[in-house]
């Protein structure tokens, strides 16, 4: 794979971005009373959407909320005067692959790194620990394969 | 106000992911390539989202209501089925080629880069087919 470089190890920046994530779901739950799991906002959008839908009036949001997830690298480098940096895979094809895979495995695991990830961990919930444990090594054993055996 | 409340935890989520280099492929495969170039910077995002929501979650779900709905909605399922495992295997299999997982995938999208453009779409579309597929 063209992405197997060296990524400078970030522990101080990585835990307090971790925080800011942390502390976005709290306020999603004290607000809201929900559970912040970017699969599930996003499919229930998708969901919504669709013309006889019932969204309990959360549609609007949850929409709000993924328009504020693609404003945020916009508002930070206008904030900071940092470059968001990032390397995306150039191999469409496997994007494209990539992409629906991981719309089928959460929309049918019921979650994501955030939603089983922090907030389940979160809840000490033994389901979104399972899924955890699962895509992990799932996603471990993916990166091994195509970086040290293909 | 709920709009505006989305709008600024989205926002915070999305300046969380960016700051902590989740939002940057190359970091999230690297974090999952632990027998080569094994940046380990993941797990401190992981840790400090999981801890802060932890200690967070304690003290909101004391409160009789959230502020701007009726009740609290937490998940009731328990079983940990084939359905969860597997469908979490296969997100993982995704991940791992892409390096994207859904938070990620829509904080890249202004970056324009070419394969973002490929997999948020398909993402989409594969959540619409799973939800289909799910409810039968």
């Amino acid at each position: 794979m063209e992405l197997d470089t060296l990524t400078a190890f970030t522990p101080g920046a990585s835990l307090f971005g971790g925080i800011l994530i942390g502390l976005s779901a709290v306020m999603v739950m004290a607000l809201f009373g929900r559970i912040s799991g970017i699969s599930g906002i996003t499919n229930a959008v998708l969901n919504g959407l669709s013309p006889n839908a019932n969204h309990g009036g959360d549609l609007g949001w949850r929409v709000a909320f993924i328009l504020g997830l693609i404003a945020a690298p916009v508002i930070y480098t206008a904030a900071t005067g940092n470059p968001v940096l990032q390397t995306v895979p150039t191999s469409l094809i496997g994007m494209a692959l990539a992409g629906i895979i991981v719309g089928l495995g959460t929309a049918i695991g019921s979650g994501c790194t955030s939603g089983h990830g922090v907030c389940g961990l979160a809840r000490l919930s033994p389901r979104s620990l399972a899924a955890v444990l699962s895509f992990m090594v799932s996603a471990g054993v993916t990166v091994f394969v195509l970086r040290h055996v293909v | 106000m709920r709009i505006f409340a989305g709008l600024l935890a989205g926002l915070l989520f999305g300046v969380g992911l960016v700051v902590s280099g989740m939002s940057d492929p190359a970091k999230v495969l690297n974090f999952l390539d632990v027998a080569g170039s094994w940046d380990p910077s993941l797990a401190f995002v992981m840790g400090g989202a999981s801890v802060t929501t932890f200690i967070g979650y304690r003290l909101v779900l004391r409160q009789p209501a959230p502020k701007l709905a009726e009740v609290f909605q937490l998940p009731a399922a328990t079983q940990i089925d084939a359905r969860l495992l597997g469908g979490a295997a296969l997100f993982g299999l995704g991940w791992g080629i892409g390096g994207f997982c859904p938070g990620p995938a829509w904080t890249a999208l202004t970056l324009l880069a070419p394969g973002t453009m490929v997999f948020l779409p398909m993402m989409l579309l594969g959540l619409w087919i799973g939800n289909r597929v799910s409810q039968r």
